[in-house]
């Protein structure tokens, strides 16, 4: 029996890419893999309660089911992918058929879509087990995972946090050690951030990188569907097996992907030499934690020491992104979440008396959205009415130019940007839930990618100073530059990994499951 | 920019079907209004001579051939409704009482 | 509330209206607009669905190229620009038939605009000047239950089917139709009815109003003659064939008309007409669903239609049906009488196909407008429906210039190819019809008859060549009709001469 715990615990501390070599090596078995995750979730996860509480949902039955088939395929010498039987958490933002999809939202409890997303399809093509759907904001807004309607996730690092947001439960998942793999969308940061204040790696590719045919929309013109994972090359090989083009996705970029692998390994041979990186002026100051500023100058100069030449870019625009951002996204989220309007699927509240379709509907949508949603809808609302469209909706697309310009000057200059990937460490569970403003400031460094499409990474670039909790180095390359990320990412990560002696989480606390 | 009244969002979430109460016209006006407020700053930044952005990738003329695929069967199509009818989704009466 | 209206002669004594015409053409392409389900009408309810046009949450639309090419063939067809960039918009309103609380739509970049179509009203043509042709989706179909009607009004609840939930739709909208108040309703009538052939011409939809494949919105103001400001318009919805059309503006025309007399104001709202009587009554849509909240739709891209394209697809434009009708009418040398009824039957095509296989215009319509239209009318079915092809008309007309048969014989032949008996020429010997051409059969029965009538034959030979006619006639008797009475004449004359 402990040698089997202790099988287990040494399996869920390996990376994707140790247990993919394990895998192919016969050294161990999709299920047994699968099982150990599926037992720490069970150690670990709790509920809205307490515990970690990442998973909205857990498929243990259909996770084992699929492991026992890669296992099948792998014994008959026909594995379909590197990743084969590895198993992946999937954020609850991204359809899967026959699996609940919530989006974190009561107006959506209980619904099983009837089909997969594309990222999905491809995951279960290439035979990845899917332990389950992870927490989220609810529709994916939010910076903290409070506002899921199912209870927030909690920090690995301290359970009296937050884990970012809003894929918080996929970063925690991770985090926590429940999950090798997880896939997360990111639309302001929701991939990045998370992975900032977790200590894990994520990436959002660049716009039309990744198919978001079957990502319940948020912002449409700034989601991306991307990685989340614990080392840069286990987010190489996730973001290789999900990208690509897709006929269902009509902002799809059809150009060929890959590389990033190679980037991957290549990067963490820490040579940099000839590399340009430039230094965001306008992404620090005011508000920006000091040991946030001090870690990111520790990585700045490992980033010189390796061959990198550090030049100071301005990009002045940057400081109106958070507003174009906060017009932007209302406006396509109000129109998108229009058809959760209990007709067709999702809650449905009947009022008393003999009520019309719009009365249901008004109800419905009262009693299944959180206050979150409905302030972004309201906001949305009014910035595409008539009267107002130019000064709002049309203005913030006009920066959204200007802002892209800021990108396109500064690239003609430097390889990558970098910045702190969050301005603070993970804060305290309901700091911030009834001042939007201030949490809407977490996405200030990881808004602008978004907004211009460029791809970005978050690498862990240590403990701040002050309270011991993770910060990260967020890195911007130029749109379809996604394998910088990964040289640029794994040098960095190589470096600070030699320079701790292990990776970071090997400093969190160790779990011993909800109390 | 102006302030929104409460009257002003009251239409608002009329517009967007949500049944506010009073306590929640009350909570919400002035988050938005402080939301507001802060994205006001917008307006001005960027000249008549700045093209709007929609699409942060520009991509033109992606279209798919006019070849039927497969549908959900009903089945599916009706798996996720509150309520159906005849193969039908069973909805209220369309027009409300003001009618 | 009772509406006073005015007669038609008073309105248009008093009145100058304003027409629009806001035109819904469902399209015939194999797939929805959006998506890969098909488009075929009347299959079993929400089986051709998929997630896109169910909006299900997550799913994305992927535009139809080859409703693009509709699109901008309809475009040229109406004398239109090409954008050469557009894109589409997404106009928002919840409705129960619309699965995503929006539909997508072009709204300040239509892919086509700054048109025109020429419309002929009893000979005198009025040019309508096309503002946009823009590319959207259908709705799906609701099915009222309870309450005293079956309508939308006092039903207990609706069903909905997501069928036709994503078709395309192309709407054609027309700047004000600014034209003598006495001729509106027939130019709205006629404009409806010209633009229906130009798309069935185009074979881009199947045109049928009656099935709401084309679905008319007529829009209606008057102002006081020679008033320098249009008045306040109606809208009158889906307003489903030509009459109704005309019915429609006319109606409009008079209410408003009994408003205005009485000093008060029309109401800016929509209007649905009724065929049973021919009258409108108010829609009562909500006030807010005015605030559509466009916005360029995120998960598509622009299109942008390169001119190689634009001028590959204005070459496979037909005739302009109005512009072929005047050809046809020079090339023929038909009267304008004879054209309009060879059009009203619905014989242009028929006679055009019957020339193009060797007849006479003059022949061809002579067949088809009375035998053949007679027949048809009998059976109750369209002349293009019956089981005579213009090929076989155009055969018997040839046996009829051989002299093979008469046009009596021929119209036997017409009963034989109805009844499915063969060929013309398998008709004819079965049925024995060929014209005696034995000349020493005819001369005997000639030689008979004018031993059995001297008296007559003595007139003849006396010049009263007129009474010919007589011996004709007996003759033809005697052969059973089956003589050419041309070649009957000239014997009996040679042999009295």
């Amino acid at each position: 029996m402990s040698e089997r715990t202790n099988n287990s615990a040494e399996l869920i501390k390996k990376t994707a890419a140790e247990l993919a070599d394990a895998l192919a090596a016969g050294e161990t078995t999709s299920v047994e893999v699968t099982q150990a995750h599926l037992d720490r979730i069970t150690a670990v996860d709790g509920g809205p309660e307490s515990g970690v509480h990442a998973f909205l949902h857990v498929d243990a039955e259909g996770a084992l089911a699929q492991a026992a088939e890669s296992d099948a395929r792998r014994a008959a010498g026909q594995a379909r992918h590197l990743l084969d039987g590895v198993p992946i958490a999937v954020k609850d933002v991204l359809a899967t058929q026959g699996l609940p999809t919530t989006c974190g939202s009561k107006i959506l409890e209980g619904w099983i879509p009837p089909y997969d997303a594309t990222v999905v399809r491809k995951i279960k093509d290439a035979g990845l087990p899917i332990l389950g759907k992870t927490n989220m904001d609810e529709f994916a807004m939010g910076s903290s995972t409070e506002h899921s309607a199912y209870g927030p996730t909690r920090n690995p690092w301290d359970q009296t946090r937050i884990p970012g947001g809003s894929g918080g439960g996929s970063a925690a998942a991770v985090a926590a050690f429940e999950a090798p793999l997880a896939l997360g969308t990111d639309t302001g940061g929701s991939i990045r951030q998370p992975g900032a204040v977790t200590g894990t790696v994520g990436v959002k590719p660049t716009y039309g990188g990744v198919s978001r045919y079957g990502l319940v929309a948020l912002a449409n013109s700034l989601d991306q569907v991307g990685p989340v994972t614990r080392t840069v090359l286990d987010s190489a090989l996730l973001h290789e097996l999900i990208g690509g083009h897709d006929p269902l996705d009509s902002t799809s970029v059809d150009e060929p992907v890959g590389g990033y692998v190679a980037a991957a390994r290549a990067g963490a041979q820490g040579d940099l030499t000839g590399l340009r990186v430039g230094v965001i002026q306008e992404l620090a100051g005011d508000g920006w934690q000091q040991g946030v500023m001090d870690r990111f100058a520790e990585s700045v100069g490992l980033l010189k020491e390796m061959g990198a030449e550090i030049v100071e870019i301005s990009c002045p625009t940057f400081v109106h992104a958070m507003a174009a951002y906060y017009l932007i996204l209302p406006a396509e989220c109000s129109s998108n979440l229009a058809k959760f309007d209990a007709m067709r699927y999702g809650l449905r509240v009947v009022p008393e008396g003999d009520p019309s379709a719009e009365a249901v509907m008004k109800a419905s949508r009262d009693a299944g959205f959180g206050d979150e949603v409905k302030r972004r809808i309201m906001i949305g609302t009014y910035a595409l009415s008539s009267g107002y469209y130019d000064a709002y909706y049309g203005q913030a697309q006009k920066v959204r130019t200007l802002i892209s310009r800021d990108f396109a000057a500064a690239f003609a200059e430097v390889d990558v940007l970098v910045s702190p990937t969050a301005p603070t460490t993970a804060f305290p569970l309901g700091d911030k839930l009834d001042d939007p403003l201030a949490m809407y400031l977490q996405d200030l460094a990881t808004i602008p990618a978004n907004l211009a499409g460029v791809p970005g990474i978050s690498v862990p670039a240590g403990l701040a100073a002050e309270d011991g909790l993770p910060v990260g180095l967020q890195v911007l390359a130029p749109a379809l530059g996604d394998e910088r990320l990964y040289r640029v990412g794994a040098a960095v990560e190589a470096a600070l990994t030699s320079r701790w002696g292990g990776p970071i989480l090997a400093q969190a606390p160790t779990l011993e499951g909800p109390r | 920019m102006s302030q929104l009244t409460r009257d002003e969002v009251a239409h608002l979430a009329d517009l967007a079907r949500i049944d506010l109460d009073d306590a929640e016209l009350d909570h919400l006006a002035p988050q938005l209004n402080v939301i507001l407020e802060a994205v006001a700053s917008i307006s001005g930044v960027a000249g008549d001579d700045v093209p709007p952005t929609s699409h942060p990738i520009p991509l033109t003329n992606v279209f798919r051939e006019d070849v039927v695929r497969p549908c959900l069967t009903a089945e599916q199509a009706l798996s996720g409704a509150p309520e159906a009818e005849d193969q039908r989704f069973r909805v209220p009466r369309i027009l409300g009482d003001e009618q | 509330m009772t509406e006073t209206l005015v007669p038609f002669d008073e309105v248009i004594a008093k009145y100058d209206p304003a027409l629009g015409l806001e035109v819904h053409v469902e399209l015939n392409t194999n797939t929805k607009m959006f998506c890969g389900c098909p488009t075929v009408f009347g299959g079993e309810p929400n089986t051709q669905v998929c997630p896109t046009c169910l909006g299900l949450p997550g799913a994305m639309p992927v535009v139809n190229a080859k409703a693009v090419e509709s699109a901008i063939r309809i475009g040229l067809a109406l004398n239109c620009s090409i954008a050469e960039w557009c894109r589409f918009a997404r106009k928002n309103y919840f409705y129960p038939d619309m699965p995503k609380n929006f539909q997508t739509s072009q709204y300040d970049e239509p892919i086509a605009f700054d048109g025109w179509l020429d419309v002929e009203v009893e000979g005198e043509t009025f040019r309508v000047e096309i503002e946009r042709a823009h590319m959207e989706e259908d709705t799906g179909k609701s099915t009222h239950v309870g309450g005293a009607t079956g309508r939308i009004h006092g039903a207990d609840y609706s069903l909905v089917d997501y069928n036709r939930a994503g078709i395309p739709l192309i709407e054609i909208v027309t700047r004000p139709i600014l034209v003598p108040a006495e001729k509106a309703p027939a130019v709205a009538r006629a404009y409806v009815g010209q633009l229906r052939d130009l798309i069935l011409a185009l074979g881009v939809s199947d045109a049928r109003m009656d099935q709401g494949s084309i679905r008319a919105d007529v829009n209606l103001s008057l102002a006081p003659k020679g008033a320098d400001k249009l008045g306040t318009r109606s809208e009158t919805k889906n307003v489903n064939s030509l009459r109704s059309v005309e019915r429609a503006v006319r109606f409009e025309m008079s209410r408003h008309a009994g408003i205005l007399d009485a000093g008060g104001a029309v109401l800016q709202e929509t209007r649905h007409f009724h065929e049973d009587t021919g009258t409108t009554s108010s829609g009562r849509e909500k006030s807010d669903a005015e605030d559509y909240r466009y916005f360029p739709e995120p998960d598509l891209v622009p299109v942008a239609p390169s001119r190689e394209w634009v001028e590959e697809l204005r070459g496979t434009l037909p005739e302009n049906p109005t512009q072929k009708r005047a050809r046809l009418q020079e090339e023929w040398g038909f009267s304008d009488l004879e054209m309009r009824d060879t059009v009203g039957a619905g014989a242009l095509d028929l006679v055009e196909q019957t020339v193009a296989a060797g007849a006479a215009p003059q022949a061809a319509r002579k067949w088809w407008l009375t035998e053949l239209a007679r027949r048809a009318n009998d059976a109750g079915v369209e002349l293009g429906d019956l089981a005579v092809t213009p090929a076989q008309v155009a055969e018997v007309q040839s046996l009829v210039d051989a002299k093979t048969i008469n046009d009596k014989l021929a119209r036997q032949v017409f009963d034989g190819l109805l009844a499915g008996e063969g060929t013309p020429a398998e008709i004819i010997a079965a049925r024995g019809l060929a014209v005696v051409s034995d000349e020493g059969a005819l001369s005997a029965a000639v030689d008979k008859a004018i031993a059995e009538n001297p008296d007559i034959a003595d007139k003849i030979r006396d010049g009263k060549v007129a009474a010919a006619g007589a011996l004709i006639g007996a003759i033809m008797k005697e052969m059973r009709g089956q003589a050419d009475a041309g070649r009957v004449r000239e014997l009996i004359l040679e042999k009295l001469s």
